[in-house]
């Protein structure tokens, strides 16, 4: 949430010999180390540079695409009051994409530059805004569990090393939690109603729970990036960590609600005092990533259409601000 | 027609004041077309859920920051002047009001 402007690189990593390289590594592993933040102009490794432009600009892009799957419902929301609070988790999400590609441009990438690559389809966005919302209940659903594994991610991501994400990130998670009690209290509505209510819960949950668990990423083995980023503290706890957290928090909320999480191996392990789950189907994850999902065709279509329907209410508001300069520089003169 | 290339709207930085009495806080920055639409559009990203009486924008361009590798230069200086705080003095116990 810093600037280009303030972004131009210090003194420092302009004119640097190459042998020198090591020594600044050396010293920024050290601030690292000892928990000091890094900031847009201090010196940072390249690999730091890219790594953290790759995942904030996914995490901005998960936030704007997903938008969509929950915008579907705004219309036919089931009362007033829902109606209003659906546009404000939809509002926030939008809140948060700006943000977060507030940061990654302190990082020396356009926005500009990171929309194109969400078009042209090069730029990752969450897999799981690939699956369809067709009933209100996945509204309920998505708040709760999506938001909820979201916030599991995020909270320790307030403590990255680069200041600016963290900062962001701070600001998101005291907004996310009003998303996920407002998902969990559609849930609960719809637990306490009508038997054919009680299915629509039960559905949503059987069709988000296993894209929630994939939310957290491949597992520790497979994980490419993991290692590098918990030693630089952009990462601060491992995906399946992470994935076995959600799974211990979430298993007695969906008892609470009186609905079957979709997962016949899943068991309270006394030993460990964790639950036990059955494999995740990482083909599926892999299909989704690669742009097969339900809704992959989908969702990219209509961010390149709200691009291009957007682009005369760009090219008007500079002109219009261009006008009303030259009108006032005529007027002062 | 040639169509000109697209120009990404410039960024402004945002400032914020919680309440009356607090000074304004940077908080982020915004793109906008100028600074009565930054405005509008601070007042939607960063003031959501009343945190804000007031906003300030500043063209992002328009800042001159210092460099940090000039830190040392600049601030150590004031780090060996303790002198500079009360807690340099020592003063009797039975002393009181002071």
């Amino acid at each position: 949430m810093y600037t280009q402007g303030l972004d131009s690189l210090g003194k420092e990593a302009l004119h640097v010999a190459s042998t020198d390289t090591a020594a600044l590594e050396a010293r920024f592993q050290a601030r690292v180390d000892a928990d000091e933040k890094i900031e847009p102009k201090d010196w940072m490794p390249d690999a730091y540079r890219h790594t953290l432009i790759r995942q904030i600009s996914q995490h901005a892009h998960s936030e704007i695409v997903g938008m969509l799957p929950e915008g579907n419902w705004i219309t036919r929301a089931p009362s007033l009051k829902r109606k209003a609070v659906l546009v404000a988790k939809v509002q926030d999400e939008g809140g948060h994409g700006m943000y977060l590609y507030s940061a990654a441009e302190t990082l020396g990438i356009s926005r500009d530059q990171m929309m194109a690559q969400l078009l042209a389809g090069t730029a990752k966005y969450s897999s799981i805004f690939n699956y369809p919302t067709p009933t209100w209940a996945d509204v309920g659903a998505i708040g709760w569990l999506v938001d909820g594994a979201a916030i599991m991610n995020q909270i320790p991501i307030c403590r990255c090393s680069y200041g600016p994400y963290a900062r962001a990130m701070v600001r998101i998670c005291r907004e996310e939690s009003f998303h996920q009690r407002q998902g969990f209290e559609i849930m609960m509505t719809l637990a306490r109603g009508t038997p054919e209510q009680r299915r629509m819960a039960q559905d949503a949950l059987n069709r988000w729970w296993w894209p929630s668990l994939m939310m957290f990423g491949p597992s520790d083995a497979e994980s490419k990036h993991t290692a590098q980023s918990m030693r630089w503290k952009i990462k601060r706890f491992t995906n399946d960590e992470l994935r076995q957290h959600f799974v211990d928090v979430t298993v007695p909320q969906a008892d609470f609600l009186g609905l079957e999480v979709p997962d016949p191996e899943l068991r309270w392990d006394e030993a460990t005092q964790h639950y036990r789950f059955g494999a995740i189907d990482w083909d599926e994850f892999n299909r989704v990533l690669k742009g097969n999902g339900p809704c992959n065709r989908e969702r990219l279509e209509a961010r390149r259409r709200a691009w291009d329907e957007g682009r005369w209410v760009r090219e008007a508001a500079l002109a219009h601000a261009e006008k009303r300069k030259r009108r006032e520089s005529s007027r002062a003169a | 027609m040639t169509r000109v290339p697209e120009s990404e709207w410039p960024l402004f930085e945002v400032f914020i004041r919680a309440r009356s009495g607090l000074e304004h806080k940077h908080v982020g920055s915004v793109h906008a077309a100028d600074a009565r639409q930054a405005i509008e559009h601070a007042r939607d990203v960063y003031t959501r859920r009343q945190e804000g009486v007031s906003i300030w924008v500043v063209r992002s361009s328009d800042i001159t920051a210092s460099d940090p590798s000039d830190a040392e230069a600049l601030f150590e200086p004031a780090k060996d002047k303790v002198y500079r705080h009360p807690t340099f003095y020592a003063i009797p116990e039975e002393v009181k009001n002071l």
